[in-house]
C-alpha cells in the first residue's frame, strides 16, 4: 500500500496583525475583521508531509473543520501539492471547544479510511491550545509525538517512524510505529512555495457552499448538479462533508458537545513600567553591565 | 516582508495596462490547450488572472526569499575546486525554490511540461528576481537556451532536453565566446568535426562563459574546415559531461554568485541544431536578442532595489536638522532615478510586446501557410514586428543599461560615504549593474545594432500617428515638444548621412539612437498619461530633458568635423 498521509490544517485568524480595530471592548477579537490565514504551524505540517512524500511517494490528504471560507486554505493546500482536500463544515460544528473539535476530525478520519500517518500543527495561533492534535491521536486510539521537529527517517517495511521532538532544554528522538499522529513546531521546515501549474488548476477547485454560491440567485437545481458533476469530472471538487456525512452525533458536536465555558476574559494593556537612561560612556555602559550581573540577568 | 510584485505600484501599473490579448490566443491556440492541460486558460481573463497568481509567486520569492540571501551569496561567491564548480549556497536554495514553485519552464511548450507564457511575463520575472539577487538571474535568465532549442531543434533534441528544463534536473549554458571571439563571433575557433557515422565532436576553448559549468552547453563551433566567417559556424547542444573540463572561473567586479568559467572541449559528443553554417547568422543572433531583453531587465531590477536603498536612505538620514530628502540636489537625483525607472519599464513592455508579437505573428504565419490560405497581410505584419523588435531590443538593453548604472550610482552619491562601504546594499548593486552594459553585447554594439532602425525610419508611422491626434492641455504641449525633438532628430540625421563618412555616422549613432528612442518613449508615455495623471508628470520631466539632450546632441552632430574626432591621432600620442 502506498503511503497515506493526513495533514489537519486550520484556517484562523491573522493575530500577528491584531490593531485596535479588531478589538472588541470586552477585549475579545472580532474575527471577522482579521485577515483569515492558514495556520503556520499546519503548513509546516503540510510541508513534512509533502517532503516524506516526495521521497517515499504516496498521497496526502488535508482535512479542516471550519466554515466554508476555509476552502481558501484547502486551494492553497492544493497549489503547495496535496492530492485531496475536505472541508468538514456544518453549522452545527459551531463554537467548538478542542474537545467538540477533535471528535468530528476524529469522526472525519474514520470516514476516510485508512491512512498511515497523520500530521497537525502544534496549536493554532488563535487558541494557542495544542490539544486537538494529541485528543484526535488519543480518540482514534493511535501513538503520537508532538512537538515533533524534524522526521529522521520512514521505514515503510518495518511500519515505522523515527523523529525528533522539542522538550524544555533540548530534544529527544523518538521511535514509534505506524499509524502515527504527529504534531509540528514552528521552523519544522520551510513551507514551499506554490507550483503554479497547481496555482493556474486549482484555483478553480470549489467546495459545495462555493458551487452553491453560484448558483444562489437562480435557485437552479440543474445547474447545480451540473457544476457540481464538472468539478468532479475535472478533480476541482473540494470535498464537503456535514454532520451526518462522517457520522458523528449532533450533541457531542459543537456548542452542545463541549464543555470548556469561558469563565472570564481579562482585557490585559501592557505598558512599559519605568526605565532609566544609560549614558553612552564607558561609565555608563559598565555601570549597566555590572548591574544587569548583580540581578543576574547575564553573567 | 516584501512582494516585488504586488508591493510595486508601477510594476502594477504596467501589468494592468498591458493588453497581450492576441498573443495569447494565438499562444493557446484559440485556448484549445486548456482541453489538454488542466493548467491552461480558457480565455483571456483566466490567463491574466494565472499571470497575476504566477507573478506573485515570483514577487513573493524575490521579495522574501532570494533577496534575503543576496548579501551572502555576493560575499561567499562561487567557488572552484578539483575542476568542479560550487554556487553559493544561497544561490542554491534559490534555484531549488524557484524549481519547486515549476518557474524554469517559463516560456516553454506545455507539450515539454513549460508554462508557455510571453516573453513579456518572463521580462516582469526576471525583473524581480534580478532585484532580488542580479547574479540568480544569470541562471534563472538563461531559459533562452531551452528556447532556442525548441525553436530550431529537431524534435528528437526537443523531446531530449527540453522537459529536464522544465522540471530543473538540468541548467543550461550559452557557449559562444573564446578568448579571441569576444564582441566578434565570426572569428570563433571552436571546432566541429564528424565521425564517419555522422556524428558530431566538439574541440576548443572557450571563455567567459556564464554557468559553464551547467548540464547543458549550447556552443558555437566551426562546422565547416577552412572557413573564416560567421558563415562557418554551426550551433551545437551537448551535455557538460567529462569531455568538457572547467579550467578556471573567473574574479569578478560584481554578479560574483554566477560563474563565469574558462571551459575546454575534447572531442565532446555533441548534436547539431538546425541547418549547418546557420548557427551565427541565425540562431545566435535570436538567441542573443532574447538574452539582451533579460540583461536589460536584469538591469531594471537591479536599478529598482538601488532606488529603493536610496528612497529609504534620503528620507531616514538627517544632516542640518532635515531630512537629506528635501534638499533639492538630492531630490533631484531621486526624481531622475524615478522618472528613469518608470520610462525604462514602458520601454521594455512596448520591446516584449514587440519580440511577443512577432513569435506568434510567425506561428500564424507557418498556420496558414499549412493550411494554403492568403499570407499576403501576416507576411507584412511578420516584417513589421521583426523590424520593430529587432531596433527596440537593442534600444532597450542600451537605454536601460546606461541607466541603471547612472541609478546605481547616484544610489551610492545619496549614501555618502556610507554608501562606499560594504555595510550597505547600493555597493553590491553599483558592482553588479557595471556588466549589463556589457555583456550580451556591449552598449556601442547595441547603437550599432538599433542604427539601422533609426535610418529606416521603423516607427515612423506611428509617430506620424501619434502626430495626428489631438492632446488637449498639458499632453499638447509635451506633444509639441516631442514634434520639435523630430525635427532636430530629422535635421541630426539629414546632416550625418550628407557626409557620406561611415566613421562619422558611427561616431553620431549613438546620439540619433537616443533622440529616436526618447520620441518613441515619449509618445508611449502621452498614451499612459492620458490614463493616470500621476504619469503625466513623468512624462513631463522626461519630455524636458529629452528636449534638452536633443538640443546638445543636434548641436553637436551638426557642428561637423570641428570634433575632436579628427584629431584623435595627435591627442593620443603620449601617456
Amino acid at each position: 500500500m502506498p503511503l497515506h498521509t493526513i495533514v489537519l490544517v486550520k484556517q484562523v485568524p491573522d493575530t500577528s496583525n491584531i490593531s485596535g480595530e479588531v478589538m472588541r471592548p470586552d477585549g475579545t477579537v472580532n474575527r471577522a475583521r482579521l485577515p483569515a490565514i492558514f495556520n503556520p504551524e499546519d503548513r509546516e505540517a503540510l510541508e513534512l508531509a509533502l517532503r516524506l512524500k516526495d521521497e517515499h511517494g504516496g498521497k496526502i490528504t488535508a482535512l479542516t473543520m471550519g466554515p466554508p471560507n476555509a476552502a481558501k486554505m484547502l486551494r492553497e493546500c492544493l497549489f503547495m501539492g496535496a492530492d485531496r482536500v475536505i472541508l468538514v463544515s456544518d453549522r452545527r460544528f459551531a463554537a467548538a471547544d478542542t474537545l467538540a473539535t477533535s471528535y468530528a476530525l476524529y469522526k472525519a478520519i474514520h470516514h476516510i479510511g485508512e491512512y498511515d500517518l497523520i500530521f497537525a500543527g502544534r496549536q493554532a495561533i488563535d487558541g494557542d491550545t495544542a490539544q486537538v492534535g494529541p485528543q484526535t491521536a488519543e480518540k482514534l486510539g493511535i501513538s503520537q509525538i508532538t512537538y515533533t521537529q524534524e522526521i529522521l527517517s520512514l521505514d515503510l517495511k518495518k511500519r515505522s517512524i523515527r523523529a525528533r521532538r522539542a522538550i524544555k532544554n533540548g530534544y529527544e528522538i523518538l521511535e514509534a510505529p505506524l499509524p502515527i499522529l504527529l504534531t509540528v513546531v514552528k521552523n519544522a521546515a520551510e513551507p514551499r512555495p506554490f507550483d503554479v501549474k497547481r496555482l493556474c488548476t486549482y484555483k478553480k477547485a470549489k467546495s459545495k457552499f462555493e458551487i452553491e454560491e453560484m448558483v444562489d440567485d437562480s435557485h437552479d437545481l440543474v445547474w447545480m448538479d451540473e457544476l457540481m458533476n464538472k468539478a468532479l469530472e475535472n478533480d476541482l471538487y473540494i470535498e464537503t462533508w456535514n454532520i451526518e456525512d462522517i457520522d458523528a452525533d449532533v450533541s457531542m458536536c459543537g456548542l452542545a458537545g463541549s464543555p470548556t465555558k469561558v469563565h472570564k476574559v481579562e482585557n490585559v494593556v501592557l505598558s512599559g513600567s519605568e526605565f532609566k537612561q544609560v549614558p553612552a560612556t564607558d561609565e555608563g555602559l559598565n555601570e549597566m553591565i555590572s548591574e544587569l550581573m548583580q540581578d543576574h540577568i547575564f553573567g | 516582508m516584501s512582494n516585488y510584485f504586488t508591493e510595486n505600484q508601477d510594476i502594477q501599473f504596467q501589468f494592468n495596462r498591458i493588453d497581450l490579448e492576441e498573443i495569447i490566443r494565438i499562444r493557446e491556440d484559440d485556448y484549445q490547450q486548456a482541453r489538454k492541460y488542466p493548467y491552461a486558460p480558457t480565455d483571456y481573463e483566466d490567463a491574466k488572472d494565472n499571470f497575476k497568481r504566477i507573478l506573485e509567486v515570483v514577487g513573493d520569492i524575490s521579495g522574501n526569499f532570494v533577496s534575503e540571501r543576496a548579501r551572502e551569496v555576493d560575499q561567499l561567491g562561487s567557488t572552484f575546486e578539483d575542476g568542479k564548480v560550487t554556487y553559493a549556497k544561497g544561490l542554491e536554495e534559490a534555484m531549488k525554490r524557484l524549481n519547486q514553485a515549476g518557474l524554469m519552464g517559463f516560456i516553454l511548450d506545455r507539450e515539454y511540461g513549460g508554462l508557455n507564457l510571453p516573453i513579456t511575463l518572463y521580462v516582469f520575472a526576471i525583473e524581480m528576481v534580478s532585484r532580488g539577487d542580479a547574479s540568480l538571474m544569470n541562471l534563472f535568465g538563461l531559459q533562452d537556451i531551452s528556447e532556442t532549442i525548441e525553436n530550431y531543434g529537431s524534435d528528437e533534441i526537443k523531446n531530449e532536453y527540453l522537459p529536464k528544463f522544465c522540471t530543473g534536473e538540468v541548467s543550461g549554458a550559452m557557449v559562444l565566446t573564446e578568448p579571441d571571439a569576444g564582441s566578434d563571433l565570426q572569428a570563433v575557433k571552436t571546432r566541429a568535426y564528424q565521425d564517419e557515422e555522422g556524428n558530431w565532436y566538439l574541440n576548443g576553448v572557450k571563455r567567459f562563459i556564464t554557468n559553464g559549468n551547467a548540464d547543458v552547453c549550447l556552443v558555437l563551433a566551426r562546422s565547416e574546415d577552412g572557413s573564416r566567417d560567421g558563415r562557418g559556424l554551426s550551433l551545437f547542444v551537448c551535455y557538460g559531461d567529462d569531455t568538457v573540463q572547467i579550467r578556471r572561473i573567473e574574479h569578478k567586479l560584481g554578479i560574483k554568485g554566477s560563474p563565469t568559467c574558462e571551459m575546454q572541449f575534447h572531442d565532446t559528443p555533441a548534436q547539431l541544431i538546425g541547418s549547418r553554417k546557420r548557427g551565427l547568422i541565425a540562431y545566435v543572433m535570436a538567441l542573443m536578442n532574447g538574452a539582451r531583453l533579460g540583461v536589460a531587465a536584469q538591469a531594471l531590477g537591479i536599478a529598482q532595489a538601488a532606488y529603493v536603498e536610496a528612497r529609504r536612505y534620503a528620507q531616514e538620514r538627517e544632516q542640518f536638522g532635515k531630512s537629506i530628502l528635501h534638499f533639492p540636489a538630492i531630490a533631484d537625483m531621486l526624481v531622475k532615478m524615478k522618472v528613469d525607472l518608470e520610462t525604462s519599464r514602458t520601454l521594455i513592455y512596448a520591446t516584449s510586446k514587440a519580440v511577443d508579437m512577432l513569435k506568434v505573428s510567425e506561428t500564424e504565419l507557418a498556420r496558414l501557410k499549412e493550411a494554403g490560405a492568403s499570407i499576403t497581410d501576416l507576411r507584412a505584419q511578420v516584417k513589421h514586428w521583426k523590424s520593430m523588435a529587432d531596433f527596440l531590443t537593442p534600444l532597450s538593453k542600451y537605454v536601460i543599461s546606461e541607466k541603471a548604472n547612472r541609478i546605481c550610482y547616484d544610489a551610492i552619491q545619496i549614501h555618502g560615504g556610507t554608501g562606499y562601504m560594504q555595510e550597505f546594499n547600493v555597493e553590491r548593486h553599483y558592482r553588479d549593474v557595471r556588466i549589463t552594459n556589457i555583456y550580451e553585447g556591449t552598449s556601442q554594439l547595441q547603437v550599432i545594432a538599433a542604427i539601422g532602425g533609426v535610418i529606416r525610419g521603423v516607427a515612423d508611422a506611428e509617430f506620424d500617428a501619434h502626430e495626428a491626434r489631438s492632446y488637449r492641455h498639458e499632453a499638447r504641449q509635451l506633444a509639441n515638444r516631442l514634434k520639435k525633438i523630430r525635427a532636430l532628430l530629422e535635421k541630426s540625421k539629414s546632416y550625418v548621412l550628407e557626409q557620406d563618412d561611415k566613421a562619422y555616422q558611427e561616431l553620431h549613432s549613438a546620439g540619433l539612437v537616443e533622440m529616436y528612442g526618447s520620441l518613441y518613449v515619449g509618445y508611449l508615455l502621452l498614451d499612459e498619461a492620458a490614463d493616470d495623471s500621476r504619469k503625466m508628470l513623468i512624462a513631463k520631466k522626461y519630455i524636458m530633458d529629452a528636449m534638452s539632450t536633443a538640443m546638445a546632441h543636434t548641436e553637436s552632430i551638426t557642428k561637423g568635423f570641428d570634433t575632436l574626432f579628427a584629431d584623435v591621432d595627435q591627442i593620443l600620442t603620449n601617456e
